[in-house]
């Protein structure tokens, strides 16, 4: 066999890895990478405006996609702009392989130009990372790095090229299967333990089923729909769970954590048994600690035993994929003929259903301000709820989290562990490319969109028309509602005294703008919006500035201690809440 | 177990650059605590033994075992402490012995089942074996100001009878 150059082996494994889209920017030290992707058609590559972007739409494609999202950039100072990414997909488990370039090997260590320790850098936010020294293991080591990314837990990993490594050349053999004796995740459950939960879950008589992220990640919507309904138990998914059961179905009641609904809240609170499915009982969610759930026995479900008993102590882990584990739990529920305690559950659901009365997500309409969640309602309206939605962070982000009623898995693409505020154009653009032929709307703030504004250029140049839909409210609304509530609003630098007129930059970039000040025109915008099938359009929706989001678990309370709206005085926390976000 | 339980883990990892930083950045990203840490590679050149104490309770230590295998270039690991085990370090001390001090060091040397591997005119130094509070009881035992100098290799650590550690 001929021997080939690394820069060709890259190109090579990442056809036979299916890769389709890249996501990238040259420089110095991966320029023979890109001499080996000119004249090939194989791999679309796209050129984003700023390495943050690439990363991000590599984690939109993968997660609308499932597939590993590829991001490909030069050393120093593409690598460090690439970390915010990183770190993001790392905290919301997203399969990508990250490619840096990086000095010759010779000079690694010199303070070289364009020199950083890349490896060093990302250590703390991969799954794993490596630096290929030897051109021999270069495509075993991509090999590795497609498999740990996309199996087990999910999770970006780092490829770190030196470019003597892209130039020298070997003879390529890609390994068709990979074995790592230190890496072999749980994907079945233990029989035994899957026995033990059944039994405690048909004994409950205020039973409650939590799903999250890890549901979608390993496409295990079906059998959760499939289990849930086989019980008739009410589900609640957390922010990076929805969409896994259909919205819009009546056994769900709803997000949970610091802005989920009363009922979803209230059922976790007095629920006597709790079911967890691939969800992290991260700290938006549990509230106080010692607070949570405190009359329930909990069943646990994740194939990270590092997530078990983390935060919370739990009564039956199970180890595994969710949809392995709830297969399992069917079949056994099935094969016995086991029944739960439908009297009881009834009961159950009679008290829900009075806190579902509440209506925790009413607000007041007006006809004067445009309210930003009516403009979510109506987005909702007009797409028919079958959209792909992704989020910025802020406020916009839990108003589209409510009032988008999402009923299918990877549809709703935000940053839910880093919170990362520009995360919301180029993951929509990434998702765009996954679903050329589906609607995209991007959601966001006035001040997430200007972190990655750039990506209209790229946006125009891969014609990825998506609608962006921008709650414009003049301020950091998120950071403004808690030096509100929490600061007696002493505003500091929250508000934008200056912002740019977005029509006209729509339109510097190629794109449609339009501005919407009025309730009634929001309808017809986004009807006009939708119909321009082939172009971005920027919609700038002035809303309410002072709009907060309701309902509210302020930081250091219990599940049951929510603030329903602006009817609710609280508005002080203790000294132990003021230290968490 | 005690809240703040003192934990000897062993762990079996790839010998590869970088495994040791995974795990030392493991430890202060996460706010776990090292007392010690030794490493060195094994009979099998493919792969390294790392030795490390911590301490924390229950909770602590079983999130520090979970994040510890989640690491890709961990192979295999064991809370020594979990079962019947032997620990040892090495101490090398260097200490004043003039005058009457000599004949006494000497016996404390002997005491500890110590080895006085150089001697000059004014100094001994002295290697010793043991668990780490055996150490801990030698440089108690030894007058404050007759200690030179005091190097200690971290704890390392073997199960006893026929469990053995290996990929
Ligand atoms: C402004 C803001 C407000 C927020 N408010 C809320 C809120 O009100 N409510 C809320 O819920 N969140 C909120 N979040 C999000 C929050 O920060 C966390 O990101 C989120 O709660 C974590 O979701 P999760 O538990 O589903 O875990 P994920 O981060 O999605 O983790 C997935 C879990 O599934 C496991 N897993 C992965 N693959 C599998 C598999 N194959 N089988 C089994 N398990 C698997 C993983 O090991 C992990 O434990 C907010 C975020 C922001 C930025
Ligand atoms: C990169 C980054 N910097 C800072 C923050 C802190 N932060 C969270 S929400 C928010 C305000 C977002 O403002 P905007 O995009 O206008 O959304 P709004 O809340 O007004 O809907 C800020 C600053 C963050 N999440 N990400
Ligand atoms: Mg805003």
């Amino acid at each position: 066999m001929e021997p080939i150059t690394g820069a060709e082996i890259l190109v090579r494994c990442l056809k036979e890895e299916g890769v389709e889209y890249l996501f990238g920017y040259p420089g110095g030290a991966v320029l023979h990478i890109y001499d080996a992707l000119y004249n090939q058609e194989d791999i679309k590559h796209v050129l984003v405006r700023h390495e943050q972007a690439a990363v991000h739409a590599a984690e939109g494609y993968a997660r609308a996609s499932g597939k590993t999202g590829v991001v490909l950039v030069t050393s120093g100072p593409g690598v460090t702009n690439a970390v915010t990414g990183i770190a993001d997909a790392y905290m919301d488990s997203i399969p990508l392989v990250v490619f840096s370039g990086q000095v010759p090997t010779a000079l690694i260590g010199n303070d070289a130009f364009q020199e950083v320790d890349a490896v060093g850098i990302t250590r703390p936010c991969v799954k794993h990372n490596f630096l290929v020294r030897d051109i021999k293991i270069l495509a075993e080591t991509i090999k590795k790095a497609f498999y740990i990314a996309s199996t087990g837990r999910p999770g970006p990993v780092l490829i770190d090229l030196p470019k003597d490594i892209t130039i020298g050349k070997a003879e390529f053999h890609y390994p068709k299967k990979i074995k790592l004796r230190s890496y072999n995740p749980t994907v079945k459950g233990h029989a035994g333990q899957i026995r033990k939960a059944v039994d405690l879950i048909l004994s409950a008589k205020r039973p409650m089923i939590y799903t999250g992220g890890g549901v979608i990640l390993s496409d295990g919507s079906p059998e959760l729909v499939e289990l849930t309904q086989l019980l008739g138990y009410p589900i609640t998914n957390t922010l990076m769970g929805l969409g896994a059961y259909p919205a819009t179905d009546k056994q769900f009641i709803g997000m949970l954590g610091m802005h989920g609904t009363y009922e979803a809240n209230m059922a976790m609170h007095h629920c006597d048994v709790l079911i967890a499915i691939g969800a992290r009982f991260d700290d938006r969610v549990t509230g106080k600690i010692d607070k949570f759930c405190p009359t329930a026995r909990i069943v646990h479900v994740d194939i990270d035993p590092s997530s078990i008993s983390k935060n919370v102590k739990v009564d039956i882990p199970i180890v595994g994929s969710v949809p392995n584990v709830l297969r399992a739990m069917i079949n056994v529920i099935r094969d016995e003929k086991l029944r739960s305690d439908t009297e009881a559950v009834g009961r159950w659901w009679r008290q829900i259903d009075e806190w579902r009365a509440m209506k925790s997500l009413s607000y007041r309409p007006s006809a004067e301000v445009i309210k930003p969640q009516y403009v979510i309602e109506k987005l909702y309206r007009v797409t028919e709820g079958k959209a792909i939605i992704t989020s910025d962070v802020g406020q916009h982000q839990m108003w589209a989290a409510q009032y988008y009623h999402f009923d299918r898995p990877r549809q709703w693409i935000n940053s839910g562990g880093l919170g990362t505020m520009g995360f919301g154009l180029p993951a929509a653009m990434g998702a765009k490319l996954a679903f050329p032929d589906q609607d995209v709307a991007c959601v966001t703030g006035d001040g997430s969109i200007q972190m990655m504004l750039q990506e209209l250029a790229t946006m125009k140049q891969y014609h990825t028309p998506v609608k962006i839909v921008n709650l414009n409210n003049g301020y950091l609304g998120m950071v403004r509602q808690w030096q509100e509530f929490f600061y007696q609003k002493r505003y500091c630098m929250t508000y934008f005294e200056a912002l740019p007129d977005f029509v006209m930059l729509a339109e510097a970039y190629g794109h449609v703008g339009m501005r919407i000040e009025k309730p009634g025109d929001v309808e017809g915008a986004l009807r006009e919006a939708f119909a321009l099938k082939d172009r971005t359009v920027f919609l700038d929706f002035v809303t309410d500035q002072t709009e907060n989001v309701f309902p509210m678990i302020p930081s250091g309370g219990g599940q049951n201690e929510m603030l329903l709206a602006e009817r609710d005085e609280m508005v002080s926390t203790h000294d132990e809440g003021m230290v968490l976000l | 177990m005690n809240n703040n339980d003192r934990h000897l883990i062993s762990i079996l990892m790839e010998n590869e650059a970088g495994a040791l930083s995974r795990v030392a950045n493991l430890f202060s990203a996460r706010g776990y605590n090292i007392e010690s840490l030794t490493v060195a590679p094994t009979d099998d050149a493919t792969l390294s033994r790392l030795t490390l104490v911590t301490c924390g309770n229950e909770q602590i230590i079983e999130q520090i075992i979970k994040q510890l295998n989640k690491l890709i270039d961990v192979v295999k690991l064991i809370d020594l402490s979990e079962t019947d085990a032997i620990e040892r370090e090495l101490m090398l001390v260097k200490t004043k012995a003039s005058g009457e001090q000599r004949a006494e060091m000497m016996r404390l040397a002997e005491i500890f089942g110590g080895r006085v591997l150089d001697v000059t005119e004014a100094t001994y130094t002295i290697e010793l074996t043991g668990p780490g509070s055996k150490l801990d009881n030698f440089l108690r035992a030894v007058e404050k100001d007759a200690i030179l100098e005091v190097v200690r290799s971290g704890a390392t650590g073997i199960a006893r009878g026929q469990k053995a550690l290996r990929a």
